[in-house]
């Protein structure tokens, strides 16, 4: 009997080789260890013995179960293993090859651009107000300050529909709206479409944007403006921008500037696209809001001052993106829209 | 407006270079738009006398000259033919360069040797539009002696430099050398100096020359006149010249170019009439007759009306007030007694007449913007004594100065700490009346505020802030220290319809969809385009009263157009697939013609053409509507809108508010737009989103109970829609029916012919408690039920 066990053991030892695949491995447990097994069968035969060998034996049959046990469930640990290890390595792909299941949209820059211009003013504490595309004269011109018989009122200046309503030439119309609308103190900003009688070429468009702001409050000075669009041009252009304020005219700011802008391009060093001057020109015009244009919209221009300022967003997404024609901003080819 | 520096210096004291003046007149508000040097890279050009002229031996076209250059003679051939001996010119010697890089030395002509080169303004760097006409084809000859072997760079102002400046309307005073060298003397604190006029030799009477200057109109607020005679016509002195051909002006004759050279000096547009060719001997400044006729300067018959201002004599208008003189009072070789015009003209009509015969002149620029009446007896003065100093004329004593402007100046009160406070710079008073001073604003201090009294030059400046603009331009702007906003904090935030905006946006680039952006006006074809009828609201546009085109004529009552075009344009360019959305305005007017502001409705368009169809545009719109929290939906059959398919075009609502339409493109449509792929629109109201956004979620607790899932499969006829089973199903699921998944819809062998077998997959799910068999089994009956009823659907099975 003892020699039984032993052998058994021997055999099932040696049948668990190398080579062996799980099915066998199941197929040599069932053999040994089923409920007909080799082993179990010795053990429900144990009553058969005497029973002063029926210990011995009895002990000796369940280590060599225990060592078989071992033996099948380590095996099968490692075949397992082998079997993971074969199939991962026969599921390596080609991660170069490019599929297109995945489209995505774009932004159109100019519009993209706006909402970054308006997203950090609201940052600055502006809140964005909107206004209509076709205006009144009074709130393009006359509110403004314009006089009356300024070029930019000729009708080979601006879109009129007749004689009180027209398309807006600049965002402006959008502060009169606001101040009379709020009163002050005020802090607002507004992009938008304008329309100015210009024929199409890689510069000029009758339809461009323009972004409006306007800070209304007791004690506003030029210096505040001056800070507060310092802060814009570092934020969009970057730290090492510079600004520099000339004096200029507006109808409805006086003082008036226009702000000129390191060149972005050759970063002031000078270059083709700043005519060697290292400035990009006319950036924005700002002023402190003429007091009759605060008195038109019912603020006590004694009380309040204010500041406005006013930037073309096509001048600047383009200035930004390096786009050297304003018609690609309109055309809406793909290949262009792709790119952003 | 050009300025010669060399002219400036003149009138100001500038020891500073070019670039310095430009810089600091920048910032001081005169925006320098270049700096040319007008030497082009001229060296070794000397003063000639042509001592000699002979025929070439071989070549009769060109001429030996024999220049005398002081310290040699040369032999120079040329072709010119506007030479004679004893004529002064300018000779490039061997060795010489002459702008554009040209190295000048000794050239062969057919056997003769030339020794450099006789120069034309063009070779020395005149552009054409200002050299004499005269002088176009040929030599430059000098008007007189000059030292041989002079250098005439400095002799011809070539060693000047021109700074163009931008200046702006409201500072007509800048138009002008004297007038900026005004800003040069305030900026750089040079001193000022100004021209000196003196006549020394004036003779009779200017009452027996004419019959004098009625002035009949307010049009015309002065007109200082004075007569010249003995006048000899001829060309400049080299110095009148030079100056006017570096300040962009073409020289004409001694005359022309006087009247010329003191307009530019001091900004008056001056004229000189041929007092002899004038009707009566008189000049009447009136309104035109309606239909009156006038031949300008320019060879033009203008038309004019009694809104234009005329210069007349007692027969007819010789000259359009403050444009442009007429033909036939012009100054001709012939001319011997000048009657000279120092005028002022009201802005508004000089600025009207000039627009209405788009004609524009050096003298209207200035009098459209304002001129200093004072101008008008300064300037005729100054003409009268560059006549006398150049031996153009004699100048008759006495003037006829009829002045309807008034003498009083205007003043300004100025409060110190308001120039602070609007600045944001601590400013002494004493600096502000230095600044004021400085530009000529006479200065009194009274009880702590500044009264300061305008120049009648400057009727720019009007209130306060004005006076306070110009203190800070000689502050500089650069040189205020910024200062943060301080007061209330304030929140920052986009109005909502811009909130829903972003969203919108965002799920749709998710899709894959890129933003357009298209014009507001667009050409009146794009609704026979769209296939809209006659009576299409749409068809109710706005039009422009001055488009730039047809094409740009009305204002858009539909997105549908660009965004068709749009699709087209990148189809034909070679694009296999675009998808497109654009959030913009339509214009609906209240009423036509257009009185009030029209609405401005926005509007969502989305377009694309490709591999999509009509399902992939309604998952898009859905995806949206769920992002914004619009629900109820429902849909439509749009058979009617003659801009889409018939069969594939819906309606799409909210409840009941109708929220748009979308779906395929008419043929015809596609066809008008050259788009040969299938294309698909779809128009959404976006205010109507923008009311119905919903954004409130609230969190519906994870079921706990399992669901059921079961199966159904009808035949119907081909014209029932899978929306109205689906309907049905719902209605007897009511809140147990979790989701229904359409899984297949089958047409073929196993259905007879316009039929269709539709399959669902319906979940069921109860938050109660666990369904039951029954439950389900009898909600499924009577769907199964009302689909035989309603549709006569067959169970499939």
């Amino acid at each position: 009997m003892k020699e039984r066990l032993e052998d058994l053991r021997d055999a099932a030892f040696k049948e668990i080789q190398d080579n062996i695949d799980l099915n066998e491995l199941e197929e040599l447990r069932v053999k040994f260890l089923g409920k007909k097994g080799e082993i179990t069968k010795i053990l429900r035969d144990m009553g058969k013995l005497s029973a002063e060998m029926r210990p011995v034996i009895g002990q000796m049959a369940n280590e060599v179960r225990a060592d078989l046990e071992n033996k099948i469930n380590e095996t099968k640990e490692i075949l397992r293993e082998k079997a993971k290890e074969q199939s991962i390595s026969s599921e390596t792909i080609d991660i170069t090859v490019k599929t297109k299941e995945i489209k995505r949209g774009h932004r159109h820059p100019l519009i993209q651009t706006a909402e970054e211009l308006e997203d950090l003013f609201i940052s600055m504490g502006f809140s964005v107000v909107t206004g209509p595309e076709i205006e009144t004269v009074e709130n393009n011109f006359d509110s403004l300050n314009s006089p009356d018989n300024h070029p930019s009122r000729d009708l080979s200046d601006t879109f009129y529909i007749n004689d009180e309503l027209l398309l807006r030439t600049h965002t402006s119309p959008v502060q009169i709206r606001s101040m009379k609308k709020y009163g002050a103190p005020l802090r607002i900003v507004s992009a938008g479409r304008t329309f100015r009688f210009d024929d199409v070429d890689d510069t000029h468009s009758p339809m461009f944007h323009q972004l409006e702001g306007l800070v209304v409050d007791e004690n506003i000075s030029m210096a505040n403006l001056i800070h507060t669009l310092d802060i814009f041009i570092k934020e969009l252009f970057g730290e090492d921008m510079k600004t520099r304020y000339r004096p200029h005219h507006f109808p409805f700011t006086e003082p008036s500037a226009e702000v000129d802008v390191t060149c972005i391009k050759c970063r002031g060093e000078g270059c083709p696209v700043c005519n060697f001057t290292g400035w990009s020109m006319e950036l924005l015009g700002c002023g402190m809001v003429h007091p009759q244009v605060l008195e038109n919209c019912g603020i006590d221009s004694e009380k309040y001052t204010g500041f406005a300022f006013g930037m073309g967003i096509d001048r600047i997404t383009m200035v930004k993106y390096g786009i050297n024609d304003i018609r690609l901003l309109f055309e809406n080819d793909n290949r262009f829209l792709e790119q952003f | 407006m050009l300025l010669p520096v060399n002219w400036l210096k003149n009138y100001v004291d500038l020891n500073i270079s070019s670039k310095e003046i430009s810089d600091g007149l920048t910032y001081s508000g005169s925006h320098v738009e270049s700096i040319t040097s007008m030497n082009k890279g001229i060296e070794n050009v000397v003063v000639g006398k042509i001592e000699k002229i002979e025929i070439h031996p071989n070549a009769d076209k060109l001429l030996i000259c024999m220049i005398d250059v002081g310290d040699g003679v040369y032999t120079v051939v040329t072709g010119a033919k506007n030479l004679k001996e004893g004529d002064y010119v300018p000779i490039a010697l061997p060795g010489a360069t002459l702008p554009g890089n040209i190295d000048i030395g000794t050239t062969d002509f057919r056997g003769v040797e030339s020794q450099g080169m006789l120069c034309s303004l063009k070779e020395l760097g005149y552009a054409d539009n200002v050299i004499p006409k005269e002088m176009k084809d040929g030599i430059f000859v000098f008007d007189k002696e000059y030292s041989l072997g002079e250098n005439v760079v400095p002799l011809m102002q070539l060693n000047d430099d021109v700074i163009e400046f931008e200046i702006t309307p409201n500072r007509p005073d800048c138009l002008s050398i004297y007038g900026m060298a005004r800003e040069a003397s305030a900026t750089f604190k040079g001193e000022l100096q100004e021209p000196e006029i003196s006549l020394n030799n004036e003779v009779d009477n200017i009452n027996s020359y004419t019959n004098g200057i009625e002035v009949e109109t307010e049009a015309c607020r002065r007109y200082y006149s004075r007569v010249v005679k003995d006048v000899v016509i001829k060309p400049s002195p080299l110095w009148i010249q030079t100056t006017l051909m570096n300040a962009g002006v073409r020289p004409v004759n001694n005359m022309v170019d006087i009247t010329n050279y003191v307009m530019l000096e001091l900004g008056e547009p001056l004229h000189a009439f041929d007092l002899d060719r004038l009707g009566g001997r008189k000049i009447i400044v009136r309104q035109a007759d309606k239909g009156e006729k006038l031949t300008t300067l320019d060879d033009v018959e203008r038309t004019l009306d009694e809104n234009d201002i005329v210069i007349a004599d007692e027969n007819i208008a010789i000259g359009l007030a403050g444009i442009m003189g007429g033909l036939d009072s012009e100054i001709t070789a012939n001319t011997k007694t000048v009657l000279l015009e120092g005028a002022n003209f009201s802005p508004r009509h000089v600025r009207l007449t000039s627009k209405k015969l788009a004609l524009r002149s050096e003298a209207s620029t200035r009098f459209e913007k304002g001129i200093d009446p004072n101008l008008c007896s300064q300037a005729v003065e100054r003409v009268c004594e560059l006549i006398e100093e150049t031996g153009t004329g004699t100048v008759v004593n006495g003037v006829i100065d009829v002045n309807h402007t008034s003498a009083s100046l205007h003043t300004i009160v100025l409060r110190p700490d308001r120039a602070r406070k609007l600045l944001g710079v601590d400013m002494p008073d004493d600096d502000i009346v230095d600044y004021l001073e400085r530009l000529q604003f006479k200065t009194t201090l009274k009880s702590g505020s500044i009264i300061a009294e305008v120049p009648t030059f400057r009727d720019d400046v009007k209130v306060e802030a004005d006076l306070i603009e110009e203190a800070g331009r000689l502050y500089g702007f650069h040189n205020i220290e910024s200062k943060p906003l301080t007061g209330a904090l304030t929140r920052g935030e986009k109005p909502y319809n811009k909130q829903i905006e972003a969203r919108v946006k965002s799920v749709l680039q998710g899709i894959g969809y890129n933003e357009v952006m298209t014009y507001s006006f667009i050409s009146p074809k794009a609704y026979d385009k769209l296939n809209l009828p006659e009576e299409a609201s749409e068809r109710k546009y706005i039009i422009l009263m001055n488009p730039l085109g047809e094409d740009y004529s009305t204002m858009r009552t539909t997105l549908m157009s660009n965004m068709m075009d749009l699709l087209g344009r990148n189809e034909n360019k070679g694009i296999d697939e675009v998808l497109a959305y654009e959030i913009g305005y339509a214009f609906i007017p209240k009423a036509l013609p257009v009185v009030d502001l029209p609405d401005e409705k926005q509007v969502l368009s989305i377009g694309f053409y490709g591999q999509k169809d009509f399902y992939f545009m309604k998952e898009t719109l859905e995806t949206v509507f769920e992002r914004l929290g619009v629900k109820n939906l429902s849909y439509e059959r749009e058979e009617k809108n003659p801009s889409f398919h018939p069969g594939r075009a819906a309606t799409v609502y909210s409840g009941n508010v109708k929220l748009g339409i979308f779906g395929e493109v008419h043929p015809d449509v596609a066809n008008n737009y050259e788009l040969k792929k299938r294309s698909y629109i779809a128009t959404i109201d976006f205010d109507k989103i923008v009311d119905l956004t919903d954004l409130d979620i609230k969190y519906r607790p994870l079921p706990k109970y399992p669901s059921m899932s079961r199966d159904i499969a009808v035949v119907v006829d081909e014209g029932v829609m899978v929306g109205e089973i689906d309907k049905v199903i719902r209605s007897h699921g009511k809140n147990l029916v979790e989701s229904i998944e359409l899984f297949d819809i089958y047409r073929g062998n196993q259905v007879e012919k316009n039929k269709k077998s539709v399959a669902f997959s319906i979940v069921y799910r109860s938050y109660e408690g666990t369904l039951t068999d029954s439950v389900v089994n009898d909600i499924q009956n009577k769907i199964i039920l009302d689909l035989e009823n309603r549709f006569d659907a067959k169970l499939r099975s």
